[in-house]
């Protein structure tokens, strides 16, 4: 399988392949697109969808935008919908709110999600709180959009998963793409949406091609918020993960599979709404649940999912408790070999669904 | 508004029926328009400055007054239903700065937008809200303005943006406000008021930066009622010249006291961001009666004899009948009327904010979000079973 090949090569740059902006057009039977192009794709065609839509942030216009995921979008659209800011993320998220309120439709973009800490007050109690503040009156459709979690060497400021701390809040909905398909879904459901989203990218995901069927290169194809994905189907341990950990599970159920265990693969894709049901068929089927992200353990994704099977009907399928694999409950180091060291490899998560299969 | 005063004289007739013949001469003999000398502006980075000589109608002194009466009186009532602890929570009332309000709604249009922090009541009300779905958003019933679901600092209405209970997050928010005007080309522009506490900042700062490098059509307010909460702006600020904070942007300080002062400033202010010149600042140097909130007695930071000074020498609303009478455009019996119209208005309103039953529980998970198919939400166990309709 294709897609299998290419899950292999994640983490690593793998050589993009460059397609023409008509491309989607025309849309032969299926090919091959990397997550950056699957998003740009997504915005060049919801800016021309509708007039509304607009692009703000930090080096977005002119620069192509720093990890070139908005790359030929100012020749093509302009100052007027591609606008450059200053690097003062308060004000500028305030702005973007600001604008939503007023009948624009903005895609507010940040560097990466840790400088959405400055902005974090207009994110929450400018945009997810107003609707249900105004009884319906005001509503915010905004996307908030940046690369989220660790990259390669950045350091412990430039390397927070923030899933768990917007997810926390309603009014909020929040989700963490995978596949190039699941980029162009979830983006342009995103900015269709009426309600503030908060869209988790990941840098190291960004070059990594994908197959995608004609359906997905579809115009109007839209992921639906709430809805996981199941990967891989599997009938020993229910592994469910998000975002770039989807690979790595892939590739720990490719390994697993070779000794006989197999793995059911459940990609998120949505982290609020979270898709409880398509977590507890699964356990049900399987019996056995490891959860696997990158964000830090105490009040994290896994933490929620190990609650809600705890309190439905999928916890009197379980054979063993829960169990999660984080990153490491430390501020992120620099050097190599620590950095490693702090975030789940393939090797930990095998380790882990051996424990709880206690094989 | 012709009509309004037509029905009071006609009322005034009925109860003394020898009064129709002097009544309508009364009438008559009013002045329609006079011109008023008031104080010169400040002026930062400004040429021009907004005339000292303006012309009020008696049609708009009526209307002036009567609506800052509204907001008096409104307030006043809010005072008293906290105390009965029928409004709870955080109320922040704007007795004292009724001129300013008043005064910027009349420098605007209703198709201009608007964005304040969370002393707000005064602006719900100029921007379109009656006085019952205020006083009811205050007791937190369904007939509130927000359906009971804001509360004092969240009251929003067409252009109106609320009510922000953040100190200064409003103001990037009325900024992108005037972005959105700016690239929706309508010729509309945002007005954004903060106080003197709140004008320390950051992210006011940037707000200012975009705004004048995108030159959007922006008239950024400072309320300066001397006091952030208990701290003065001696206390609080390095430089007290708000007007002149904004640097690169120009500047006016304007006496917030005097009504058409306000609205001359807020005239000049507009055609200045309508003339595709940028943002613009206002400062607004008025005074509230009241304590930072229901909480504060007001007294322990500033002394009894100076709210007492501000009462009798510079009180708006007394500023305003004066220039009404002294120019023979009004007569005391008809402003009494007008008075006791406005008790009237704001002893219905309570008595609906006190009788309307507050939101049925099913309003508990509504709202959360926009055009939204029920959805589950998760109640305090997992037995509790709620759901949106949103």
């Amino acid at each position: 399988m294709a897609s299998l090949s290419c899950v292999l090569r994640s983490g690593r740059n793998a050589a993009a392949v460059v397609l023409r902006r008509e491309f989607h057009r025309s849309a032969p039977a299926s090919v091959q697109v990397t997550v950056r192009d699957a998003l740009n794709q997504a915005m060049d065609e919801e800016l021309e969808r509708d007039e509304r839509v607009f692009l703000l942030g930090e080096e977005v216009a002119q620069y192509d935008g720093a990890y070139k995921i908005s790359r030929g979008l100012w020749k093509k659209y302009g100052d007027a919908r591609i606008i450059d800011t200053p690097i003062t993320e308060m004000g500028f998220t305030g702005i973007a709110v600001g604008a939503a309120m007023a009948g624009l439709r903005p895609i507010c973009e940040f560097m990466t999600f840790n400088f959405s800490m400055q902005a974090i007050d207009q994110v929450i109690n400018s945009a997810a709180k107003t609707n249900y503040m105004s009884a319906g009156r005001q509503s915010v459709p905004i996307v908030f959009r940046g690369p989220n979690g660790a990259s390669a060497g950045v350091g412990a400021q430039h390397s927070q998963c923030f899933a768990a701390w917007y997810g926390h809040c309603p009014g909020l909905k929040v989700v963490s793409p995978w596949s190039a398909e699941d980029a162009r879904g979830l983006l342009k459901a995103a900015i269709r949406d009426d309600n503030p989203v908060v869209f988790l990218e990941n840098e190291l995901m960004y070059g990594v091609p994908f197959e995608m069927s004609e359906e997905s290169l579809h115009k109007d194809f839209t992921i639906p918020f709430g809805k996981a994905k199941v990967e891989r189907q599997g009938t020993h341990v229910t592994l469910v993960t998000h975002s770039r950990y989807v690979s790595f599970c892939l590739d720990a159920a490719a390994v697993l599979a070779k000794e006989g265990v197999e793995c059911e693969v459940v990609n998120l894709r949505s982290i609020r709404p979270l898709d409880v049901e398509t977590i507890e068929a699964s356990v049900m089927k399987t019996n056995h649940l490891v959860t696997v992200e990158g964000g830090w353990p105490q009040f994290g994704v896994g933490a929620e999912i190990c609650a809600r099977v705890m309190e439905g009907p999928a916890f009197n399928y379980l054979d063993a408790p829960a169990t999660r694999v984080t990153g490491v409950d430390v501020p992120m180091p620099y050097a190599k070999i620590l950095e490693d060291n702090s975030l789940p490899q393939i090797k930990d998560i095998i380790f882990s669904i051996k424990k709880t299969l206690n094989i | 508004m012709l009509t309004n005063i037509s029905t009071v004289l006609r009322t005034c007739v009925q109860r003394n029926g020898t009064a129709a013949v002097a009544s309508a001469r009364t009438y008559a003999d009013f002045t329609q328009q006079a011109s008023f000398e008031i104080k010169k502006c400040d002026v930062h980075k400004l040429d021009e400055s907004p005339a000292t000589e303006v012309v009020m109608t008696r049609e708009e002194g009526l209307k002036y007054y009567r609506t800052m009466q509204t907001i008096r009186r409104m307030e006043l009532k809010a005072d008293q239903l906290y105390k009965q602890k029928i409004i709870r929570g955080f109320c922040h009332l704007y007795d004292g700065q009724e001129a300013c309000a008043v005064g910027i709604e009349a420098g605007i249009n209703l198709s201009d937008h608007l964005i304040t922090a969370y002393r707000a009541h005064g602006y719900t009300l100029t921007r379109g809200g009656t006085v019952r779905q205020i006083m009811a958003e205050l007791t937190g019933r369904r007939g509130g303005i927000a359906k009971g679901k804001g509360g004092s600092m969240h009251m929003y209405t067409k252009n109106f943006y609320g009510g922000n209970g953040i100190v200064g997050a409003q103001v990037p928010l009325g900024a992108g406000v005037a972005l959105a005007c700016k690239i929706q080309g309508n010729n509309e522009l945002c007005v954004s008021l903060y106080g003197d506490g709140a004008a320390n900042q950051g992210q006011i700062f940037e707000a200012y930066n975009m705004a004048a490098l995108w030159k959007l059509p922006a008239i950024f307010i400072c309320e300066n009622n001397k006091y952030g909460m208990g701290t003065s702006v001696e206390r609080s600020s390095a430089s007290t010249d708000y007007y002149k904070r904004g640097d690169y942007i120009p500047g006016l300080r304007v006496d917030g006291m005097d009504l058409l002062c306000v609205r001359e400033a807020t005239k000049f202010a507009a055609d200045h961001c309508r003339a595709g010149k940028g943002p613009i600042l206002m400062e607004l140097q008025t005074y509230r009666y009241h304590g930072h909130s229901m909480s504060d007695p007001g007294v322990s930071y500033r002394t009894r004899d100076e709210i007492q000074e501000v009462r009798s020498k510079s009180d708006p609303i007394s500023m305003l009948k004066d220039r009404m009478l002294s120019n023979n455009m009004a007569s005391v019996d008809e402003l009494k009327e007008i008075d006791v119209s406005v008790r009237k208005e704001i002893e219905d309103a309570a008595q609906f904010a006190t009788t309307d039953p507050e939101p049925p529980l099913e309003e508990l998970c509504s709202h959360i979000f926009h055009n939204e198919p029920p959805m589950d939400v998760r109640g305090v166990n997992i037995w509790a079973k709620l759901k949106s309709s949103s």
